[in-house]
């Protein structure tokens, strides 16, 4: 039986004294909402990862004597097909499950199309300053005064709706919150002295734009990528429901809402089903999104 | 003010003309305008004719500056799907998309700014709980699905309202909804955080200390300064609105722009299309300068900018 003597003290509490690593650990598992959020997210990745396992059918295969099933709470229901089948007899549950792949590609692909778009506009423009910040922030305000929506449409409508196109026009639509969040940090960030001090040291433009001012400028980059990746993901599924983004029989979980209108009546569920997916998927990207801007703003800095 | 209004106009101006560019540019060297005109029976020569007869062999930016002289002095061209004049089809469209516009803005407001004052006076307890609840609901929610569920309840099951059209007031009532509710969270937060910040300054500590109810302060002293950025966000959430009301419009059916727009995509019909994209920008333009001169005009800080 060890007995701590009192000189070690001091000691003792430097041990019981949670680290930053520790206090870092804390204030992430404590956030509930953000744990909520990577939860909902860590199941959809899961679900789009091994599609191929989990799906209990071929989301393509179709069946006329099987169509429309109602899902298991139903009455009719059967295990066979837990969540019913479509219009076409293809089991809903194997849809669902692979349209997560759809939703996710989009959000990521769009995300890094525009995010690479918007960095490089919004910490040009920040840095530099002057005519360069001038004629940026003329074409970001150009671009935010045409309706993303009624331009996709129509642009995806020129070139044929598929996935690759859907993803294309969206990233070269949405970089503008990018570019203007990056600018407005990079503004920030430029004034303080260790920029001052690169740039006394002799360290080159690029150097200086990558190596000191993006690190500082991170946490605004992720928050607006969490957000732009919702929102892409949001707008592939209205386009894919328009009937211009991505195209039948891929399983959107958009398409899915609107191949199901023709049956809202008696079989809302159809609708029911891909919406709750997606509403779920968005709302979980808002929640990590929203947490780390909360762990990662200054003031709560422990 | 005038300056700083003159510099604000000028630049509206120069991005107006960046949009029209654009959506020239857009919808006439991305696609073969002749075959489009000639129609899918017509043969080489008919479209080789059509070409010379439109105009489309010459120079593109000949071509352009052509089209802006027209569009400005309102000839926008023929439809091709409808055969009437575009400038017609698309003003006899417009009012519905801004009466959709201006009822979901009303109601995004209605129903934002109390919740916000609310989450505000009385923070970090449920009622602000409950409305950031809700504000981060609102923005997942896919407004096509939120739409369809409206349906479902209140035209399908309860059978209170018409599932689509737009002939009367009722057929407004869940595109309204359906448009106003996502950018309800914005408005709120922006109450919230405005009405935190002025509730802390020092003229509503004196209005307190003379001893005003706490309804006269929050309402004649706090709200009124705290809504001067909300009136600015209501110019350019509008802009936005219209141009979301494109998913809207073509979930109800109701006879607008945006429903326009869809059925003109699908019928290639390009002129159509092309007038009501610069219609949309350049009423963005118009409420985002505008949001701007009253900014300018509440706030004169804003003008030394």
């Amino acid at each position: 039986m060890a007995t701590v003597p009192l000189s070690e003290a001091g000691v003792l509490d430097a041990a019981l004294t949670p680290g930053p690593g520790a206090l870092l650990r804390r204030r992430v598992f404590g956030h509930a909402s953000l744990m909520i959020g990577l939860g909902i997210l860590a199941v959809i990745f899961f679900m789009a990862f091994a599609a191929p396992l989990l799906a209990p059918h071929d989301p393509y295969d179709q069946d006329l004597a099987r169509r429309l099933i109602p899902p298991i709470w139903h009455d009719k229901g059967t295990w066979t097909y837990p969540l019913g089948t479509d219009g076409l007899g293809r089991d809903y549950l194997s849809r669902l499950i692979y349209g997560s792949q759809i939703s996710l590609l989009i959000g990521f692909a769009v995300m890094a199309i525009s995010g690479v778009i918007g960095l490089l506009l919004g910490i040009s423009a920040g840095y530099f300053g002057g005519k360069i910040d001038m004629a940026v922030t003329f074409v970001v305000t150009t671009r935010l005064s045409m309706p993303v929506v009624l331009v996709a449409l129509a642009v995806v409508a020129l070139f044929g709706g598929s996935l690759t196109v859907v993803i294309l026009v969206l990233g070269l639509l949405k970089w503008d919150r990018f570019a203007v969040v990056i600018r407005g940090a990079t503004m920030q960030v430029r004034a303080l002295d260790y920029v001052a001090a690169a740039e006394a040291a002799g360290a080159s433009t690029p150097r200086i734009l990558f190596a000191e001012i993006l690190p500082n400028i991170m946490n605004h980059l992720i928050v607006v990528a969490t957000l732009e990746m919702a929102s892409a993901i949001l707008l592939e599924a209205a386009l894919s429901f328009l009937g211009l983004g991505v195209q039948p029989p891929l399983p959107s979980w958009g398409l899915m809402i609107s191949e199901a209108k023709a049956y809202m009546f008696f079989s809302f569920w159809l609708i029911a089903i891909p919406g709750v997916a997606l509403s779920l998927l968005v709302l979980a990207i808002n929640l990590v999104g929203d947490g780390i801007r909360d762990l990662t703003a200054p003031e709560n800095r422990a | 003010m005038l300056t700083y209004a003159a510099k604000r106009l000028g630049l509206a101006l120069l991005v107006a003309l960046a949009v029209s560019v654009i959506s020239f540019a857009l919808l006439r060297a991305s696609s073969d305008v002749a075959a489009a005109v000639a129609g899918e029976a017509a043969t080489a020569a008919d479209i080789e004719f059509i070409r010379h007869a439109y105009g489309f062999d010459r120079p593109l930016v000949v071509q352009y500056f052509d089209w802006l002289g027209r569009t400005l002095t309102g000839d926008l061209g023929q439809s091709l799907y409808y055969k009437k004049d575009v400038a017609d089809i698309v003003l006899s469209k417009l009012p519905v998309t801004l009466v959709l516009g201006a009822v979901s803005l009303v109601f995004a407001i209605l129903l934002s700014i109390p919740l916000g004052v609310l989450a505000a006076v009385y923070p970090n307890t449920w009622i602000d709980r409950v409305s950031l609840f809700f504000a981060v609901i609102g923005q997942a929610l896919p407004s096509f699905w939120f739409a369809l569920v409206l349906i479902m309840l209140f035209s399908l099951t309860l059978r209170w309202l018409p599932v689509s059209g737009s002939d009367t007031w009722a057929h407004f009532v869940m595109p309204s909804i359906a448009l106003g509710y996502y950018a309800a969270p914005a408005f709120m937060r922006l109450t919230r955080a405005g009405m935190m910040e002025v509730l802390s300054a020092d003229f509503v500590r004196t209005a307190r200390a003379k001893g005003l109810s706490p309804a006269s302060v929050v309402f004649k002293h706090a709200l009124r300064n705290a809504i001067i950025p909300v009136v600015a966000l209501a110019a350019v959430q509008l802009g936005f609105m219209l141009g979301g009301s494109i998913v809207i419009e073509t979930v109800f059916a109701l006879d607008g722009l945006g429903y326009l727009a869809w059925q003109s995509i699908r019928h290639n019909d390009f002129p159509v299309t092309q007038a009501i994209v610069l219609l949309l920008s350049v009423l963005y333009i118009a409420l985002t300068l505008l949001a701007d001169l009253l900014n300018g005009w509440l706030d004169p800080r804003i003008r030394v900018r």
